[in-house]
């Protein structure tokens, strides 16, 4: 996941290329409407780091419409909540005014997997282990 | 019992890292308060009155000796605060205390050094300084226990009816499903900021002992006519502000869907709940608000994962089973210890009465011990007392506890010629009060005297009822009766669901309580769930015990021999209880000077 500094000047694609979606959008009529025809990145807001809706939007984006352009996470985009959105399908991240990027690739290294699926790795833990063959030991 | 694979043990031990990762950060001031709040929350971590407050989850109430041991050594060591920092508290609820009309005693000392178990089988603590708290859950982790999501707007700690696979109406031992369900949730990257908190409640009995009605998802297990395992799904159930009970939006959904039709309901409210006022931002209101148009949308997403998705958490028998293996019954050996209990002495029966309730094997039954008890609050437990339950649960019950929903503690494998030993010692601990389900079996959350959320203390009329109530011929007399009490509308204590509820509320900075009547739990005594009414305006605190005592007073006077209270009230309307009530209110001091 590329995370960017807020203050990085950005390179941008040009116009028709990036779309920013609204958190209260409808996704599907956007879709059907042709909207993200020949969008290289979509733009997905956290008004606040509390407010979720992004996450469900990009799980919606990888999964069932399939887009396979950069989704980025914009507005109060805070270190703990990278996981997440990389696990949401976000590929690149803007941080917050402030939040200082140094805490935030530990966070990425702590966990080795998850219980649930998510967009990068759709099993479950059961069945990642039921087709690894893994036997379960106790602890 | 659940035991941690491998990967559990790490994951625990990792999210205590990280927790601790967290909690540096904000000591460097890295991380602002507002930025740790959720963070914290996330592991349990809330700031009180006047500490932290620590809940660590009791997965579905089951807990094992060895981490009743722990929590032990938590409340010993780890709950304790300063002598300044508790002489301060004191004096502000001394001094709230003389500000309450009517009420001339000095507050109920601040107790410290012990864990209180609540109504969703979490376990809290009140002092534990934050600095600490690392430290804290890496001990939890040590023994497999966590805080994760036990406070947050997340998917919470999950519930279960305390009498899973031991009940003699069982239908399905829902514990598998509920720990599958706990892996599931754990750190969910979609669904970790909902617009509110999230609670799951299963129940596999035929009675609902789970309170299922009451929330955001009440699962009720079933076996349809092929004798297929599923779930009758309710959606909405919630108390606080707007008390709604769930409504039923699938009837059977198969087994292997759970963790599917769960995606579909938490996708849909993670995308539509409300985001703009706290007050309406439950899924409750969502249901309420869409209707049948919510249960269309549920309907809708669950077919895109089945048929789109390729529905990649169908539970799998092999991962059921490798679960359910969990759940057997454990190598049980009796105690045969010597007890000098007289078998037929009246307490003892009484015991036998309110306390022991029959199992699904033969020659077993489950022991309720009482956390109802004069000088404690419900179900309050210090660090003796639960070091010495871990020792019962060892000697009598395959090491194995299980909290209960009324803040009691439930020992599922007791063998019944052990009853008299077990009775001993847990009259000995002060934990074998015949109470459970009569009127001192009282639900009551910490109130006022610790959560910064509170309008008003709960634990000083939980204690003067308790005294007022200390007569079991009485006690015994009234019957069966629930009393809920919640110190704000949060109604962690589920005033709502009591058939006696009683709700702090807070007028110039004066205590006052709200009594309602008639609500129910979904209990086979208190019939299917619904919300008490409220009587009238609200009393003083000073007032509540006599409001109480007119109440019961109405019920002795009008029930039909061997009537209930709740049964009583349905009879004969709200009506003269109401009036009964309000015929308590103590005279004005101005009316007195007349």
């Amino acid at each position: 996941m590329k995370i960017i500094a807020h203050d990085t000047p950005a390179a941008d694609l040009p116009e028709g290329q990036v779309l920013a979606i609204a958190n209260d959008a409808d996704l599907a009529a956007l879709v059907a409407g042709g909207a993200l025809d020949g969008v290289q990145r979509i733009e997905l807001d956290f008004p606040t780091f509390t407010d979720g809706r992004a996450y469900t939007q990009a799980v919606l984006l990888r999964r069932r419409h399939r887009f396979g352009g950069d989704i980025r996470a914009t507005g109060d985009v805070l270190i703990d909540q990278l996981v997440h959105m990389q696990r949401s399908g976000f590929s690149s991240a803007v941080l917050a005014p402030g939040v200082d990027a140094s805490a935030a690739q530990r966070q990425f290294e702590r966990y080795a997997s998850f219980y649930q699926g998510d967009v990068l790795e759709p099993r479950p833990l059961f069945a990642r282990q039921a087709q690894a063959g893994a036997v379960l030991e106790a602890a | 019992m659940y035991q941690y694979t491998a990967f559990d043990q790490q994951f625990v031990k990792l999210r205590a890292e990280q927790f601790r990762d967290q909690i540096e950060r904000w000591q460097r001031g890295e991380l602002s308060d507002e930025q740790l709040l959720p963070l914290r929350l996330q592991n349990g971590w809330y700031i009180q009155r006047y500490a932290p407050m620590a809940r660590i989850a009791v997965p579905y109430g089951e807990i094992s000796s060895t981490q009743l041991r722990m929590l032990a050594r938590i409340a010993r060591e780890y709950d304790r605060p300063d002598a300044a920092l508790l002489a301060h508290a004191q004096a502000t609820q001394d001094a709230l205390q003389a500000a309450q009309p009517g009420l001339q005693l000095d507050a109920p000392p601040l107790r410290y050094g012990y864990g209180h178990f609540t109504t969703r089988t979490n376990c809290q603590f009140n002092w534990i300084p934050l600095a600490r708290a690392p430290e804290v859950m890496e001990l939890l982790a040590s023994v497999q226990m966590h805080g994760i999501q036990t406070s947050g707007n997340d998917i919470r700690n999950i519930t279960c009816d305390a009498w899973e696979g031991i009940a003699e109406d069982g239908i399905v031992d829902c514990r598998p499903f509920a720990e599958i369900t706990r892996q599931w949730s754990s750190l969910h990257p979609e669904f970790s900021f909902l617009p509110r908190k999230f609670k799951i409640a299963f129940n596999g009995a035929r009675e609902d002992r789970a309170a299922i009605g009451w929330y955001d998802i009440g699962l009720q297990a079933l076996k349809n006519a092929a004798g297929e395992v599923g779930f009758t799904v309710r959606v909405g159930g919630g108390m606080g502000r707007t008390p709604l009970i769930g409504a039923v939006v699938r009837e059977f959904l198969p087994w292997e869907q759970l963790l599917n039709y769960i995606e579909a309901i938490v996708r849909v409210y993670n995308a539509y709940g409300r985001r703009d006022n706290k007050w309406k931002a439950r899924i409750k209101m969502l249901v309420k608000a869409e209707g049948q148009g919510f249960i269309d949308a549920v309907e809708q997403e669950w077919r895109a994962i089945t048929l789109q998705d390729g529905a990649p958490h169908t539970i799998t028998a092999a991962e059921f089973e490798r679960v359910a293996g969990h759940f057997v019954v454990p190598p049980l050996v009796p105690a045969d210890r010597p007890s000098k209990v007289d078998p037929q002495g009246q307490l003892y029966q009484r015991w036998l009465k309110q306390n022991v309730r029959g199992h699904r094997l033969a020659g077993m039954k489950t022991v309720t011990l009482s956390f109802k008890r004069p000088g404690f609050a419900p179900g309050d437990a210090d660090a003796d007392t639960l070091d010495a339950l871990a020792q019962l649960a060892e000697q009598f019950s395959a090491s194995e506890a299980r909290l209960t929903h009324e803040q009691n503690l439930l020992l599922p494998w007791v063998f019944a010629s052990d009853l008299p030993a077990l009775y001993e010692a847990a009259r000995a601990l002060g934990l074998a009060q015949p109470n459970i389900g009569l009127l001192t079996d009282m639900i009551a959350c910490p109130g006022g005297d610790f959560c910064s959320l509170a309008n008003a203390r709960s634990l000083h009329i939980a204690a003067a009822l308790t005294e007022r109530y200390q007569d079991l011929d009485e006690i015994f007399d009234l019957g069966p009766i629930d009393i809920h009490m919640s110190g704000c509308i949060n109604s962690c204590g589920h005033h709502h669901s009591g058939h006696i509820g009683i709700l702090g509320v807070d007028k110039d900075g004066k205590e006052w309580y709200q009594i309602t009547l008639g609500g129910a739990d979904g209990s086979l005594l208190s019939g299917p769930a619904i919300g008490g009414k409220v009587v009238g305006p609200s009393f003083s605190a000073a007032e509540v015990p006599d409001v109480i005592e007119a109440l019961l007073d109405t019920f002795r006077a009008q029930r039909l021999p061997g009537e209930f209270f709740i049964d009583a009230l349905r009879r004969i309307g709200h009506e003269p209880f109401k009036q009964a009530a309000n015929g308590a209110r103590h005279p004005k001091p101005e009316a007195l000077l007349i």
